[in-house]
């Protein structure tokens, strides 16, 4: 590998209490064969450790898998989290049993394409490498800059300052 | 009325090595004529490179006696139905005695909509029912835990305590409606919500019919609602086997399940093989306590998937059969023929119905229906067309249901038993399908077991790789899925209408809750609980001290935690 | 202290300013972007990782670093995830890498490490980096070690690395870690087996993890006697019991393991920089003998006692210098990767202009000149 090149970094995650991992799984096959670097979850996350995993690894795009209905509450407080730890810039899109109503509800929240059952894999994997090509575009090539500061302390802080819990 | 009389063989009267001898050069002739078919077959264009199930098998494009050829003989390998090896069917009539139980599973919101919801359906035919609970009750979370958070009520119904199930059966007669409940990592507690609530009708639990899935082992494999580690919760499942062969003789403390597993993404024979091995183990295990397999294998019931492809699954079903009765027989000693014989309820595939073009999936649901009924199952639920959108609407519910109704009063598919019976195809496919997990007992043999598959995450990459492979399929269009990679004109988007779980509902299950932990009588909450505590210790069959919880209405979480601080917690295996 | 400037590319870039001051500030987010950036050596990342260890890390000295390494199944995960648990009880901070395999067939990688540790993650005490193995095949990612060293800068007084663990010989660890801790299983068979691929060599601890198994005892014992064999012929050869890794060869970045060799007339407390610390004629301690330790990952058994095993095996490697002559080599093969990296940048920068080899291949087809002269020739330009 060159210096200087990147590969797209993806979380793969499964939020909620729903174990149906098969589209999580297959997408992430997918987007490994497609070049990508996925971290996969796990099943049974809550958003908070989605956020958490998305943070420390530095992705690109976090991929939800939301089967159980659950998807109104979950994309926002995800969104929501990572605007909270200064990740503006991630995408966060994902697939599952959503409905038409909910989709454009959610796209007007700030959530990117959410792909419903039976989408080919190529089309989400397409849809991210258009979409990080633009944000690589519109950086001018520029090493990713850090936006919004103050939340999220690092290890090392916290427990110097006691806020270690 | 006329019969077709046939230029039938002699039977047995004739000379034994002159008929060998003429059988022999009658296959002598067709496999003359057949290598001659084939070459004309071969000859003539196929509009596909090459048949196979969606489980990958090889179909080709005949079968004739020559396929049952090296097969053993008509009784020993088919017999008669409601006989071992029970290969035509688990009873003798089947359904010219009695139909199959159509049993649609429905479950959403709060048990007061949902109880509504079991009165439609009792009025309008169904002959069973069928709880969907929703997913923080599948991992033993109550409706007011942190990690329910938008969840409550949305995939099924939300029971936190035994006041929910009371008012989920309000006005049902549990001594004679039965019920099946699809739960498994808390089994052991909702089944005790349900004893509870049945006392509370004045219902005794001796009169108790129905069944709790109970099925923890393809919950690791596959579905991924588990709460405890494997030994500890097989513990409990053999504590019920102990407990119901006792006191629910109706009553089946499990369903041994493949359609998890085939929903994951395995294929027909996987199903069939990793059902059945998973069964065997629960053998195993009741055995391994000190049960007589005739005490408990009798109430072992089995739950498939139904799949597209129309053949594989009837062979599926009749091959269950078959590998059940000799394994149970020949294996574990079990002399009851009730423990032979493998019942099974089965559910056509959700993973099939497409999102494009959703009323196309009343047709695939039809089919698939059809093949269950000709596998011969004892109960059946058909998929709504909108499940893959949302939760069913009332309307899309009822369809499912006329879906068979129609099979069973109109088409005449269930006049005579096992009609597939003799096909050269269907007997070769179910030959072909026992031999497949034959092969997969050993590979899960050497792998140490089931539990030790399932540790080593064997089973889930399996599944997944399975999984890759079809959808792969799928992409590259081998493999046609109309209105998804073919025919997709005429695919404008239809507004069906969806039911929508109101959030409300969430806030209400709250609120009872809430009101749930200030009225009751909190001091036999705690001592009820610290005595399952020290049962989970000590090793006593643990259903009379959660019963007594249940009765003390502790919540579901409360007397999942009471388990936990002793069993522990699972944690999915990494498998990638 | 004076440092110099940094003359290999130009100053830290502006737009790396802000992560620089996150780090400081305990920014959870910038922490995770410098590491992208060490770890895609993108513009400016020696200048970054120079300002890091310019300034040092949160003034408690240097991580300690423990590597984790095994075969596939040793439940590798777990045994991190147990560990990081037990450190972050009694309230301190740690940093965990996990490496898994990059594909070969399409350069992407499927990381899952993370499902077992993911459940700590929330916690402010923990940091949690997945690596794809980019096509390196030691066991760790070629950037490793230098995202360890944002870690260490951005204070985390411990670190845990876990090797890719798919069975390929991953002795690159050695060259990385304080301590390397090595996990068999009962069921990965002939724990010998395991030894051959040069694990021996290298292993400070070993783990029998999973040793509720059947087994288990067994394998306890095989390792003992193989540790067993292998003293008498250190005893004979006079080869380091305490590391087999000759840390002579790692500072030279040659092969590591393979034991033996060379190996065989490097005296016991003999570095490339000459004895080191605490060692020499006299006062110098017993060699350190690896430990057989035994564990239940996933149930936490077994974890306090590897991590005191590790806490003893680093008051060892204080006291014989053993840990100074580690980071020696360390920072010696961390001058010659950047060394060695920065020419070939120059080369191909060189070789970027094909008037450059254009002019070269002329002087050949005129005559008079060779390959090794044209390479003698460019060469100066390089310097």
């Amino acid at each position: 590998m060159n210096a200087g090149e990147q590969r797209v970094r993806v979380l793969v995650a499964k939020p909620g209490l729903d174990g149906h991992d098969r589209g999580a799984k297959v997408i992430a096959s997918a987007f490994r064969d497609a070049g990508f670097e996925v971290i996969y979850t796990g099943l049974h996350q809550t958003p908070e450790m989605i956020v958490a995993a998305a943070t420390q690894e530095d992705v690109d795009v976090v991929a939800m898998s939301v089967l159980s209905g659950a998807h109104m509450t979950l994309f926002p407080r995800v969104k929501a989290l990572l605007d909270e730890a200064g990740a503006h810039d991630i995408l966060l899109t994902g697939g599952g049993i959503i409905p038409e109503a909910d989709v454009r509800e959610l796209g007007e929240r700030g959530i990117g394409r959410l792909f419903g059952p039976g989408s080919p894999t190529t089309e989400a994997v397409a849809y991210i490498r258009s979409w990080y090509q633009e944000r690589e575009a519109a950086r001018g090539q520029e090493p990713s800059q850090v936006s919004g500061q103050t939340s999220g302390q690092t290890a090392g802080q916290a427990s110097e300052t006691g806020a270690g819990g | 009325m006329s019969t077709v009389e046939h230029d039938l063989p002699p039977t047995s009267s004739g000379d034994l090595a002159a008929e060998i001898e003429r059988k022999d050069a009658e296959l002598a002739e067709l496999r003359e004529r057949l290598r001659a078919w084939e070459e004309g077959a071969a000859a003539t264009p196929s509009r596909h490179d090459g048949f196979t199930t969606i489980s990958g098998r090889e179909i080709r494009p005949l079968y004739t006696p020559m396929d049952r050829a090296e097969a053993e003989g008509y009784l020993d390998g088919i017999g008669l139905p409601g006989e071992y090896p029970f290969t035509r069917g688990p009873y003798a009539t089947m359904y010219r005695t009695r139909l199959w139980t159509m049993r649609q599973f429905a479950g959403f919101a709060s048990a007061e909509e949902t109880n509504e919801r079991y009165h439609y359906l009792l009025k309008n035919g169904q002959t069973g029912l069928s709880v969907a609970f929703d997913f923080p009750t599948l991992m033993g979370y109550d409706s007011d835990h942190p990690r329910s958070l938008g969840e409550v009520g949305v995939c099924g119904v939300a029971i936190s305590s035994l006041a929910d199930m009371e008012t989920l059966f309000d006005g049902i007669p549990l001594d004679r409606v039965s019920v099946s409940m699809t739960i498994n990592g808390p089994a052991i507690i909702l089944f005790c919500f349900y004893v509870a609530a049945a006392e509370k009708q004045g219902v005794s639990a001796d009169q108790l019919r129905g069944t709790v899935q109970n099925d923890i082992l393809k919950e690791y494999q596959a579905q991924h609602a588990w709460v405890f580690p494997p030994e500890p919760a097989l513990r409990a499942i053999v504590d019920m086997f102990e407990w119901c062969a006792e006191h629910t003789p109706k009553y089946n403390p499990i369903s041994i399940s493949g359609y998890h597993i085939r929903e994951a993404g395995s294929t027909a024979g996987q199903e069939l093989a990793f059902t059945l091995k998973n069964g065997f183990e629960y053998v195993e295990r009741g055995i391994a306590r000190g049960l007589d397999v005739d005490d408990f294998a009798p109430r072992l019931s089995f739950f498939f998937d139904i799949h597209n492809d129309f053949f594989e699954e009837i062979a599926k079903l009749r091959a269950a059969r078959r590998i059940w009765a000799r394994t149970l027989k020949e294996k574990y000693g079990a002399k009851n023929p009730e423990s032979w014989r493998l019942r099974t309820h089965c559910q056509t595939a959700g993973v099939t119905l497409t999102a494009q073009q959703p009323e196309n999936n009343i047709a695939r649901v039809a089919y698939q229906a059809m093949a269950a009924v000709l596998g011969g199952t004892q109960s059946l639920h058909t998929n709504s067309m909108d499940e893959t959108l949302a939760l069913p609407t009332e309307k899309s519910v009822r369809i499912a249901l006329r879906t068979q109704q129609i099979l069973a009063y109109e088409t005449g598919v269930p006049n005579t038993i096992d009609p597939l019976a003799g096909s050269y195809f269907v007997e070769r496919m179910t030959d072909e399908m026992e031999a497949e997990a034959e092969e997969l007992f050993e590979q899960i043999e050497s792998l140490g077991g089931v539990v030790p598959g399932i540790e080593g995450g064997w089973f889930q990459k399996e599944i997944a790789s399975a999984a890759m492979r079809q959808q792969q399929e799928i992409e590259s269009q081998e493999r046609l899925i109309v209105g998804v990679n073919a025919f997709t004109d005429g695919g404008e988007k239809v507004e069906i209408e969806t039911l929508r779980i109101d959030p409300q509902v969430e806030v209400r299950q709250r609120e009872r809750m809430a009101q749930l932990r200030e009225t009751r009588d909190a001091e036999a909450v705690q001592r009820t609980l610290s005595a399952l505590t020290e049962a989970a210790r000590s090793g006593e069959n643990l259903v009379p001290r959660i019963l007594d919880c249940a009765r003390a209405y502790c919540t579901l979480y409360e007397i999942r935690f009471a388990m936990e601080e002793v069993f522990g917690a699972y944690r999915e295996p990494v498998f990638f | 202290m004076d440092f110099p400037s940094l003359p290999l590319e130009p100053d830290l870039p502006p737009s790396l300013q802000p992560l620089l001051e996150g780090i400081r500030s305990g920014h959870r987010l910038s922490l995770a972007r410098a590491i992208s950036v060490v770890e895609n050596e993108r513009t400016g990342f020696q200048a970054l990782l120079h300002a890091l260890l310019v300034s040092g890390g949160a003034g408690k000295g240097p991580a300690a670093r423990v590597g984790i390494t095994g075969p596939p199944g040793a439940g590798k995960s777990s045994l991190v995830t147990a560990m990081a648990r037990t450190h972050m009880e009694a309230g301190e901070t740690v940093g965990v890498v996990a490496v898994d395999p990059t594909s070969p067939y399409s350069g992407g990688a499927l990381l899952g490490d993370r499902i077992r540790m993911n459940e700590l993650a929330t916690d402010p005490r923990i940091f949690i980096r997945s690596m794809a193995s980019r096509g390196s095949l030691g066991g760790l990612a070629t950037t490793t070690t230098e995202v360890l060293d944002v870690m260490d800068a951005a204070g985390f007084p411990r670190l845990l690395v876990e090797t890719v663990g798919v069975g390929q010989t991953e002795l690159e660890i050695a060259g990385t870690a304080d301590t390397v801790v090595v996990v068999l299983v009962p069921e990965s068979g002939d724990g010998i087996q395991a030894m051959k691929a040069g694990l021996m060599e290298i292993a400070d601890l070993f783990v029998v993890n999973k040793s509720d198994r059947p087994g288990a005892d067994r394998l306890v014992r095989e390792i003992r006697t193989a540790l067993h064999y292998r003293a008498a012929d250190v005893g004979r050869t006079s080869v380091p019991a305490h590391h087999g890794v000759d840390l002579a060869r790692v500072g030279r970045g040659e092969s590591r393991g393979n034991g033996a060799g060379e190996g065989d007339t490097t005296k016991p407390g003999k570095g490339p920089e000459g004895e080191g610390k605490g060692s020499g004629a006299t006062g110098r301690p017993e060699p350190w003998t690896p430990r057989v330790l035994q564990t239940v990952a996933h149930a936490g058994e077994g974890v306090d006692e590897l991590l005191l095993a590790i806490e003893e095996h680093r008051t060892w490697m204080e006291a014989s210098g053993e840990l100074e002559r580690r980071r020696l080599a360390r920072t010696a093969t961390r001058i010659r990767d950047v060394l060695d990296r920065e020419m070939k940048r120059r080369v191909r920068r060189l070789l970027a202009d094909p008037e450059v080899m254009g002019a070269s291949l002329d002087a050949i087809a005129a005559g008079g000149s060779t390959p090794y002269a044209e390479a003698a020739r460019l060469l100066e330009e390089l310097t």
